[in-house]
């Protein structure tokens, strides 16, 4: 088969690449030597954590990289035997968007917010088509079916924040595609997308570059996707490429311990064995919790329509067990958390912890039932506040209920041990740690009031996969030594499957399953459910288990 | 995984008053604006000493030239007075309602701001209503209509200069809180069982700081245009001298002596830059995301 | 039966209703201030009569309802301001509305000229000099903005004056049209042009660099959006991307700007009206301040406040044309 490869005329073909990183980076080069090759009709991902060098390797092919602070210092690229870095800027611009094109991540933020739908396909056919207005319009209006667009007409003439988000990614292909270019660049596409739409997509990518004979040049990160669609991959590391083979090869006989390690984080879709918890005591229990985001204001301020967030949702938290709350964006999994926690004001409902309702208590009495109830939060950025030393964001919790801010500075340092931080990380500031290490500080603060229950709102979803397996199995092992109850709002089933011991599947704001995890995702009872589970990228494919630690 | 260990600290950074440092003077026009600053203040402070003589007497014969007599070396007004002297004097009073119109301005400012924009609902738009009231009546008339109610005394003018200058702050904190209250260390400290007050004070404001001083630069610099045009109307304290002023004197012999009013007015001119340049440098330094 | 009403008709009423909260404010602002000026329309009537007796003085009071709980006087007050009776200017010995409206044309003149040159010029530089930032071009730009941000618009009327009328004699010193002149027709339009060349000057320098350096910086933080990442791999040139994708959304916040400071700019017209003896609202308000005249004094506020209060609301309906992402409905 490689050698078949090797045959054909490439598409691209990248040899030795260099991109230089300005001074005072962490390293000279973000990439150094990448040497690969795209062929017609062939998906070649590119996978790497964040920081691998993964996306500038788009920005050296499109011509595109923020030059002159970062260039490409060595290396050749070559576009169908062209010379890529030879080329001026006039070819360049011929050449970009009509036979290379590029899908980016980001469907919200990728098009223009004040030019309709049309009018931004057809720059790409007015810049490259020699053709008269109608003539676009109707390749554009082609393009928009093409991508399986409910109503071209009406999303030709729309504007970007008037569709939703996998509409606009399935523009923004219609865009790359519009001229059928020979390479498509696609860094990231569906990473912003949820797990239904983002199976759609990957299949569109699929379908349309069969039809066209296209190669694309696939950028992301997550392992299912390469098993969903790659062809071939490429793993980078620190801007080194660590191995590259046929996709099968590399998912199931990983060569480098790099990737070897990379592919044993990735959760298991086979949830554990159920714990026997039901004669366990429950700690949390939520009964007909109701949350509307009500039309602000009247005549004064616009009108909003009211949304219903969560209707009529109830639920049990037994002591020791871990329930996860799964759903799309825009299920309502995340005002649960929220209400769980009065973080936000419940319509109506009880949310009871040990037989007292939480709902119902005074802000006073609220503030101090608050230490039984801890959450740890999604955003390892946002999550800390950088103005504070590590040392007093998790000695804030205990001063606040009343220890002695000496003891309770004390403590924070041996929280730190116990999340596998070095004390010496006591006395700085957030922004001087990793995601994973922020998220571990989280978890410790989370932790220095000893609560009854703890709430993760998508505790790993901004992490890297490495670093997610590192922080889910310290979790895990808290939870299991510390015999905590932890509510898990994720949108990830594979995270969820590791994790859980029941989960309950929400879809707009309502439960549609509910049960063990093993039954949940062996034996999906709800349409919806069955849906979600199908939609998995790489779902039929099971990481090698491989003894890493031996590497 | 012993391949992939996230639990490795990366090496101490610098203090932040050195990041801040290194960040600010890779700006060279903010250190021009720095230097010009220490000048300004270093006028303000030393004024008496080094030219002695009230600024308001008598120093020479009317309307010397600068650099003819060397005991007054930038020459003398219509009035035989000392224009060096002026100058020294008056850097001392524009600060000085500079500053304390600032301090004015942006206390107002963060009050209005930090509860419109932390509680919202019907507080922000009470409190959103009466900024804009403010904010719809020219300020400058505003500046004038409680000058004639108040009098001219420098207190007076140095309140009625921060009372016209808040809404532009208060309308920048209020939108730093309705962006930072959302933010999840807000949430995490109020599951902490943090109170309200000291989540406006102690976790939100903290980290609307490096706006709010940027901005304060602003107000200073308007606070003294501001002063300088009430003083050039004739409307400033009489007892103190001041750089508007004396360009509003030196306006009467334009014709003969122009150098009475364009000495006051590139020191005004230097001092209003410096605050700006300052300003800039402080942004530059306080939000690093901007490619430099 | 509903009747389709468009919606940025529907979006226009309710930005005019939310402007109503704000002229009440300004006007109980307006009346407290009154009261807290020292002496009130009485004594200032007495004043300008040279005198009375103690009786005749309780009698005004009563005649202008001064005795009347303060709440009544306020009602009074504000239903008087609605139908802009401001009141008796006891210096021009006119009713304030006359006296207002005398005036009110040349400031709204050269509020308009100096404001459309401003803009235009201010976003124009500010968007070359991002185009080149960091060049010499920029350079140059960016300083003088500095400059002009730094200097005191009655120091550079004065700076003005001294070189184009008193050193070159190029331009009238002041008033609006040449007292003796008797000029009509285009002869009229042209003096009172020249009259207007160093205010307008003056005042748009001055503002163009707000403008300038908004848009510059706008410019610079647009250009780095994902969109204009998109255009260009579509293949679209610099000059395409500058006019097509970075301008319109680049001119978001400088529209708003413009709002937020026309007020600011109306004030500072006080100071060059002042200086160049034009016969405008702002002269009129130093002299108000001069000769404690109250009652033009907050005629004067209220009718700006108004006048703001409709620029707002255009920039406002300008921004919802410019903002596709605004719902009008």
């Amino acid at each position: 088969m490689s050698q078949d490869r090797q045959d054909t005329a490439p598409i691209l073909e990248i040899r030795d690449l260099k991109i230089a990183l300005p001074e005072g980076s962490d390293r000279p080069f973000a990439l150094d030597g990448l040497s690969l090759r795209v062929n017609p009709g062939e998906i070649v991902c590119m996978v790497g954590e964040s920081g691998s060098g993964k996306s500038l390797s788009a920005g050296a092919v499109m011509r595109l990289l923020p030059e002159p602070h970062v260039y490409v210092a060595d290396g050749s690229i070559h576009f169908e035997g062209d010379d890529l870095l030879a080329k001026s800027e006039a070819e360049m611009r011929g050449i970009r968007g009509n036979r290379i094109s590029m899908i980016f991540q980001e469907p919200m933020t990728a098009l223009n917010p004040q030019k309709t739908v049309g009018w931004q396909i057809d720059e790409v056919l007015k810049l490259h088509m020699p053709a008269k207005r109608a003539e676009r319009r109707k390749h554009a209006l082609d393009m928009l079916a093409r991508v399986q667009i409910p109503d071209p007409e009406s999303a030709y003439n729309a504007y970007p924040h008037q569709i939703s988000g996998g509409q606009r990614q399935r523009v923004m292909i219609a865009m790359a595609l519009a001229l059928s270019p020979r390479l498509m660049i696609a860094d990231e596409p569906t990473t912003a997308l949820d797990v239904t739409t983002q199976l759609q997509i990957l299949k569109l990518i699929r379908e349309l570059q069969r039809e066209d004979g296209a190669g694309i040049l696939f950028i992301t990160h997550d392992f299912g996707v390469v098993a969903e669609i790659a062809d071939h991959v490429v793993v980078l590391r620190h801007g080194e490429v660590v191995e590259q083979g046929p996709a099968a090869q590399v998912l199931n006989d990983p060569r480098h311990p790099y990737t070897q390690a990379l592919i044993a984080s990735v959760p298991d879709l086979a949830p554990p064995a159920p714990k026997p918890l039901s004669d366990s005591p429950v700690v949390l229990k939520g009964t007909g919790l109701k949350k509307t985001f009500a039309a602000r204001g009247g005549l004064l301020t616009g009108k909003r329509k009211a949304v219903t967030a969560v209707k009529d949702l109830s639920f049990a938290l037994r002591r020791g067990e871990t329930l996860g709350v799964v759903g799309e964006s825009g299920s309502g999994k995340t005002t649960v958390s929220r209400l769980v926690t009065r973080l936000l004001e419940a319509d109506s409902g009880a949310v009871e912890l040990d037989g007292a309702d939480l709902l119902a208590c005074t802000p006073a009495q609220m503030r101090a039932m608050r230490k039984n109830i801890q959450m740890v939060f999604q955003d390892p950025m946002a999550s800390l506040n950088p103005r504070k030393r590590v040392v007093d964001l998790i000695a804030q919790g205990p001063i606040v209920h009343g220890a002695n801010p000496a003891e309770a500075r004390e403590n924070a340092r041996e929280l730190l041990e116990l999340v596998e931080l070095s004390p010496a990380a006591a006395n700085r500031f957030p922004h001087e740690f990793s995601g994973g290490q922020r998220q571990r500080i989280g978890i410790a603060r989370a932790l220095a009031l000893e609560p009854k229950v703890i709430v993760a709102d998508e505790p790993v979803s901004a992490l890297d996969v490495s670093v997610q397996a590192q922080v889910l199995k310290l979790l895990a092992d808290l939870r299991d030594r510390m015999n905590l109850s932890l509510l898990f709002v994720t949108h990830d089933l594979r995270v969820a499957a590791q994790l859980c011991d029941s989960v309950i599947v929400m879809q707009k704001g309502e439960i549609v399953e509910s049960g063990t995890a093993a039954e949940v995702f062996t034996n999906p009872q709800h349409p919806y459910t069955q849906t979600l589970m199908s939609s998995i990228p790489g779902r039929d494919w099971t990481p090698p288990v491989r003894n890493t630690d031996a590497a | 995984m012993s391949i992939i260990d996230d639990t490795r600290l990366r090496p101490a950074e610098p203090s932040r008053a050195v990041v801040f440092w290194n960040r600010y003077r890779r700006n060279r026009a903010a250190l021009l604006g720095l230097v010009l600053f220490a000048v300004v203040v270093l006028m303000a402070l030393t004024a008496g000493l080094v030219d002695p003589g009230d600024p308001l007497r008598r120093a020479g014969a009317p309307l010397t030239a600068p650099f003819v007599d060397m005991a007054t070396p930038l020459g003398t007004d219509q009035l035989g007075r000392d224009i060096l002297s002026g100058l020294f004097y008056g850097a001392r009073i524009s600060l000085l309602v500079g500053v304390v119109a600032t301090l004015v301005a942006i206390a107002i400012g963060v009050v209005i701001g930090a509860l419109a924009g932390y509680f919202g609902g019907w507080v922000d738009d009470v409190l959103m209503r009466i900024t804009e009231a403010f904010q719809t009546i020219p300020n400058f008339v505003l500046l004038l209509t409680l000058v004639a109610i108040l009098g001219s005394k420098i207190e007076w003018i140095t309140l009625a200069i921060g009372i016209v200058s808040w809404t532009a702050p208060a309308r920048m904190v209020r939108a730093e809180f309705m962006s930072l209250r959302n933010r999840e260390f807000v949430d995490a400290a109020r599951n902490l069982g943090v109170s309200n007050t000291s989540l406006i004070f102690r976790e939100i404001l903290p980290n609307a700081l490096p706006p709010i001083i940027v901005y304060a630069s602003v107000i200073m610099a308007l606070s003294i245009l501001l002063e300088s045009a009430l003083a050039f109307l004739g409307l400033g304290d009489p007892n103190y001298a001041s750089w508007g002023n004396m360009i509003g004197q030196g306006r009467a012999v334009l014709r003969t002596a122009w150098y009475c009013a364009a000495i006051p007015g590139i020191a005004i001119v230097l001092t209003v830059l410096s605050f700006s340049l300052l300003g800039e440098g402080l942004n530059d330094a306080l939000n690093p995301r901007q490619k430099q | 039966m509903s009747l389709p009403i468009p919606p940025l008709l529907t979006y226009a009423l309710r930005r005019l209703v939310q402007a109503v909260p704000v002229i009440v404010l300004i006007m109980v602002g307006t009346f407290l201030l009154l009261k807290l000026a020292p002496g009130d329309t009485v004594d200032a009537l007495v004043g300008d009569m040279g005198g009375a007796d103690a009786q005749f003085i309780e009698r005004l009071r009563i005649e202008y309802g001064l005795d009347q709980p303060v709440w009544v006087q306020l009602w009074r007050y504000m239903s008087k301001l609605a139908t802009f009776d401001f009141g008796w200017s006891f210096v021009y010995e006119q009713p304030v509305a006359t006296v207002l409206m005398d005036r009110l044309g040349t400031t709204l003149l050269l509020m308009a000229t100096s404001l459309s040159i401003a803009f235009t010029v201010g976003v124009a530089l500010g968007a070359i000099a991002a185009r080149r930032a960091y060049s010499l071009t920029d350079n140059v730009i960016s300083t003088l903005g500095l400059v002009f941000y730094a200097t005191p618009s009655f120091f550079l009327s004065l700076m003005m004056m001294l070189l184009f009328s008193v050193k070159l004699g190029w331009l009238p010193v002041g008033g609006i049209k040449t007292i003796a002149g008797f000029y009509t027709g285009w002869d009229h339009v042209w003096d009172v042009a020249l009259h207007l060349i160093m205010p307008t000057a003056a005042l748009s320098l001055i503002y163009l660099s707000f403008y300038l350096r908004l848009m510059r910086s706008s410019v610079l933080q647009v250009a780095d959006l994902d969109f204009v990442r998109t255009a260009r791999a579509k293949g679209a040139g610099e000059t395409r991307l500058m006019f097509h994708h970075i301008m319109r959304n680049a001119l978001l916040p400088v529209v708003t700007l413009f709002g937020l400071q026309f007020s600011t700019v109306l004030g500072g017209s006080v100071v060059v009206e002042t200086i160049f003896t034009l016969p405008g609202l702002g002269q009129l308000a130093y002299q108000s301040v001069i000769q404690r005249d109250m009652n033009t004094l907050m005629g004067i506020i209220f009718l700006c406040s108004i006048i703001v209060v409709v620029v707002n609301f255009l920039t406002d309906l300008l921004y919802a044309r410019l903002d596709s992402r605004i719902e009008l409905s």
